[in-house]
């Protein structure tokens, strides 16, 4: 301050009163442009942030419904769902990636498949925020880590959900099926709404085929989650309607028999309960472990299944088409009979061969030298050859084509088995399509004996042996014995689609039955030795399907011929012969004669039923070995 | 001039007998005192639902309010004039201190504040520069006619930009600009020209994209992007805007109750209990909330405005025309950011935010208006 001036203290204090009013309008304006910006958001636009808070805070949330259980005709559970933790990641809260699964890494086994598949995932179309699961059925020691290092990794969860569990894996995998995890292509199939919580789905068998049944509704719940996406409460729920628990006709001791009695070996079984259709047994081994596809299978273990010459994934059961052979001889002996193209008294000799016309070409007998003199009930006994040639040849194409579909060769006769497939039943209209060629008298005497063009599933094996056991009247193949809650078996199980087989004489029933049962009590029946000792009567057929076909004067010599190129045994039967409580279809590929290999494993399949796991006191013995009125 | 007349009125005619006498002893504004006691109660009770019910968090606040009221009283208790002898010296040290902070400061989230001398607690230099810039730059103008003339306003915008431009180098945007504007006040108080004024506005608004260009960084940047646009990051930097927004808007008139805002229990909001603080008062208590804390600060501001039109001579009358704007400023900054009206810079709510060293330099800052108010000699009624 220069010497000699003195401050005018009084300007000096009127300058800042007025620029202190300056200030104070400014604070005031200022302040009301702050209480201007609080009114516009708390007042003026208080409904859009109404909105979003709640939408921050409140998120609908499905909740899956639990699948139905699914129990054998003992209620011993076949298929149940147990708590599976998988951990799971929501992209938008996890920010850097790449190091969130690094550090997962380290805590768990996360394989190379994992991390494809959740980028695969990742790539996709999905809901914000939801989230990805990387790895599933987490152990109790991961879930620990996990819960250990959450808090340095944001976005990451551990999830419980019920996964499908079948506690007699390989047993029942072929019957049942399996569910897995939904694909691209059945995304489009099925209600995105009802299956907005499920991540599985039914893929093949029972569990596809009633998919709708053990789905269920899915339920919602109004949930009030946190910035971090965690649940706090849940503010409203609308329960799922939980899938229902159905039983099946099988019988799980008869499923495990069916799997000892092939053991080690490549074959099916059919056992089927002729007065309901309800499938007992319905085995395909090698079978497979259903549980490793419930979570998605890894490459390595599919390729291995997948790969196996003894084709443990195909159901032998329900798809393998074979040439029946001579288990179709009591079908076609109903066609023969019924057609008039045999009488039961008309007797042929048999030289060992058969001809059409002297000169050309023959169709040998099994048995080389011949039966000589033979009836039908004793061609079928001993599995004549020459008789059925003739008697094909005499009925032709079109009859036997007649009589075989209504014993439901040709298609799939089943009502609730899915993927079943429909053999071949050939016809001239069929060999004109498929072969440009007319039907030959030669294509009938093949058929004759169940060779050439016929194909058939051990399921319609055992389906038509079931018809003959009921003496012509029909009842179709199906699994579902029973459904919880309020819809009756008959509400689910499609329309029965199948007519009894009348026939001008009904006895020819009886006649046929009692050939049959020469086979396995006839002094001269090829399964003789099977038959012998038991305290019923049974009913059946051998057979033998060629795998490949012998030039006419060739020997068969099963040493000589690699083990895969031998032909497949097969056996048809039923159990008791009167009131037939049990029908089989058995084949065993590669099994040599049906008689020495297929034939012992039907009568221990028939043992167990009706001696073992009798069910009812009435003794089934008592029926079957009583006088025949 | 009816401004003048109001903020004429002296004080010891409308106050009088044993209860005026009692305060002046202590060297205590009782008015001040009530309000700021209200404001911190008040902020006591919201930070308790922002920090979500941490009895211990608001215990620890509650402790540093005492200290920081006590710190208020110790300075109530220095006549002015020993805060214009020292003034140089702070202000020297004060420098020093800045310089040692970038030398050698401890950081957090990438910045550097904390000084930590041996023997002495942390504490931010930057934080002390709040009062003593305005303290420097009015000791150095109220040695100056009044209005200043141009060479002496430069010199005393020297004094402000240098500690400010060390604060920006910590970087600390929201501190630097608290310093620079209490000393910017003192300077407009002492009278520079509206010309001045206006040339100097033309300056900042040239030298923005510069600073845009070779100051700010990223960070800052991004903040300035995100308050034009939060949406074009809703997840990133935007989230913080768009949640403060909806929890102060979905508040509405009288708000959702206290403790019941779902926006700050449910995490949504950011620092509920910090910067974002006002978010859970106007989720909470509404815009009746909203409207009682501003009208509660625009009471303090009148106060000390008033206390400054009182004050005897012109340090005093700059210190705390100054202080009392540096005030509002933070509470303009702060609740302008929260609703979305200014980028997001770190300025606290004042006397409300959780966090000590904010609210001791604040009261220390009502302090020295209580001792500028209490020590006037009797002269000039």
């Amino acid at each position: 301050m220069p010497w000699g001036e003195f401050k005018d203290t009084a300007a000096e204090r009127r300058l800042f009163q007025r620029r202190a009013m300056v200030m104070l309008i400014l604070v005031i304006s200022l302040l009301s442009i702050l209480i201007a910006r609080m009114y516009q958001l708390q007042v003026v636009e208080h409904e859009i942030y109404t909105t979003l808070s709640d939408k921050n805070r409140v998120q609908v949330q499905s909740v899956a419904p639990p699948r139905g259980l699914i129990y054998d005709r003992n209620g011993v559970l076949l298929a149940e769902n147990r708590p599976v933790f998988s951990v799971t990641l929501v992209p938008e809260r996890v920010g850097d990636m790449g190091q969130a699964l690094a550090k997962l890494g380290q805590l768990l086994s996360v394989s190379e498949e994992d991390l494809e598949r959740f980028r695969r995932r990742l790539q996709e179309r999905r809901r914000p925020f939801q989230a990805l699961p990387l790895r599933y059925d987490l152990t109790e020691q991961e879930i620990a880590r996990l819960a250990v290092h959450r808090h340095e990794l944001p976005g990451v969860e551990v999830a419980a959900e019920l996964v499908r569990y079948y506690p007699h894996g390989e047993l029942t995998a072929h019957a049942l099926g399996y569910v897995g995890r939904i694909n691209r292509q059945e995304l489009q199939r099925i209600d995105p709404v009802n299956y907005a919580g499920t991540n599985y789905i039914g893929k093949s068998g029972v569990e596809r085929f009633y998919e709708k049944l053990l789905h269920g509704k899915v339920g919602y719940q109004n949930v009030e989650t946190n910035a971090r996406g965690r649940t706090l409460r849940v503010l409203e729920r609308q329960n799922p309607v939980p899938g229902e628990d159905i039983e099946l006709h099988m019988d799980l001791r008869m499923q495990r028999l069916a799997h000892q009695l092939l053991d080690g070996r490549r074959g099916a079984i059919v056992a089927i309960e002729p007065s309901t259709g309800g499938l007992l047994a319905l085995a395909s081994v090698p079978g497979f472990d259903a549980n490793l596809f419930v979570t998605g299978i890894g490459v390595e273990a599919y390729r291995e299944l997948s790969h196996s010459r003894d084709k443990p994934l195909f159901n032998r059961a329900l798809r393998g088409q074979y040439p029946p052979g001579s288990t179709l001889k009591p079908m076609l002996a109903v066609a023969g009979l019924d057609s008039g193209a045999t009488t039961r008294d008309k007797t042929i000799w048999d030289p060992g061969y058969f001809q059409l016309k002297s000169g050309g070409r023959r169709w040998r007998d099994w048995k080389r030298s011949g039966h000589g003199w033979v009836d039908l009930k004793a061609a079928v006994a001993q599995s004549c050859d020459i008789y059925f040639y003739e008697m094909a040849v005499e009925m032709g194409v079109d009859t036997i084509h007649t009589y075989l579909s209504q014993f439901g060769f040709g298609e799939d006769a089943t009502l609730d088995v899915s993927g079943a497939l429909s053999g071949l039943l050939p016809s001239r209209d069929w060999k004109r399509a498929v072969h440009s060629q007319p039907w030959y008298p030669g294509d009938s005497v093949n058929l004759g004996i169940g060779q050439g063009f016929m194909l058939a599933t051990p399921l319609q094996l055992a389906t038509a042996t079931s018809v003959i056991a009921n003496r012509g009247s029909w009842s179709e193949p199906r699994f579902l014995k029973g459904v919880s809650g309020d819809s009756s078996v008959e509400d689910v199980l499609p329309q029965k689609s199948h007519q009894s087989i009348t026939l001008k004489n009904p006895d020819t029933w009886e006649f046929v039955v009692e050939a049959m049962a020469e086979v396995m009590h006839g002094a001269k029946g090829t399964a003789r030795r099977v038959g012998r000792g038991a305290s019923y009567r049974m009913a059946g057929k051998t057979g033998t399907a060629q795998v490949f076909s012998l030039a006419e004067d060739e020997e068969y010599d099963a040493e000589q011929i690699r083990e895969r190129l031998r032909d497949h045994a097969m056996f048809v039967g039923f159990a008791p012969v009167d009131n037939p409580r049990i029908a089989v279809a058995v084949i065993v590929e590669n099994g040599g004669s049906g008689s020495g290999t297929a034939a012992p494993v039907a009568r221990a399949m028939f043992d167990a039923w009706l001696l073992d796991y009798a069910e009812n006191e009435e003794s089934v013995v008592a029926s079957g070995t009583g006088a025949k009125d | 001039m009816a401004a003048s007349e109001l903020f004429d009125r002296p004080e010891n005619q409308s106050l009088s007998g044993p209860g005026r006498r009692f305060w002046s002893v202590l060297h205590i504004d009782p008015i001040l005192l009530f309000l700021l006691l209200v404001l911190v109660a008040g902020g006591l009770v919201v930070l308790y639902s922002g920090a979500d019910q941490n009895m211990a968090l608001v215990k620890g606040q509650g402790i540093r309010m005492g200290v920081a009221l006590i710190v208020m009283l110790v300075f109530a208790q220095f006549d002015p004039a020993v805060f214009r002898r020292w003034a140089p010296w702070l202000y020297a040290a004060g420098v020093l201190a800045l310089a040692a902070v970038l030398l050698f400061g401890a950081g957090a989230k990438g910045a550097q504040r904390w000084l930590a001398l041996p023997g002495l607690p942390r504490f931010q230099p930057s934080e002390l520069m709040k009062l003593v810039v305005p303290m420097m730059a009015a000791w150095y103008l109220s040695r100056r006619f009044l209005p200043p003339r141009l060479r002496y306003v430069a010199v005393s915008l020297l004094i402000v930009l240098l500690p400010m431009a060390m604060i920006i180098l910590q970087p600390d945007l929201g501190t630097s600009l608290l310093v620079g504007a209490s000393g910017i006040f003192v300077i407009f108080f002492a009278g520079m020209s509206w010309k001045l004024i206006s040339a100097f506005f033309g300056l900042v608004s040239v030298s923005a994209p510069l600073m845009w260009f070779f100051v700010m960084q990223d960070y800052q940047k991004q903040r300035v992007l995100t308050l034009l646009d939060p949406q074009s990051d809703p997840l990133g930097a935007g989230w913080n805007i768009i949640q403060s927004k909806t929890a102060i808007g979905s508040g509405g008139v009288d708000g959702k109750g206290w403790l019941q805002g779902t926006q700050s229990h449910l995490e949504f909001l950011p620092e509920s209990h910090t910067d974002f603080i006002v978010a859970v008062l106007a989720e909470e208590f509404g815009f009746v909330g909203m409207a009682c804390l501003l009208g509660l600060y625009l009471l303090i501001i009148l106060r000390c405005l008033y206390i400054a039109s009182l004050a005897q001579d012109s340090f005093s009358r700059l210190l705390a025309g100054a202080l009392t704007m540096t005030f509002f400023i933070y509470i303009f900054v702060n609740v302008g950011m929260v609703s979305g009206l200014l980028p997001v810079v770190g300025v606290p709510l004042p006397l409300i935010s959780y966090g000590g060293t904010s609210s001791v330099t604040l009261l220390a800052a009502f302090g020295v208006l209580m001792s500028i108010h209490t020590h006037r000699r009797m002269i000039s009624a």
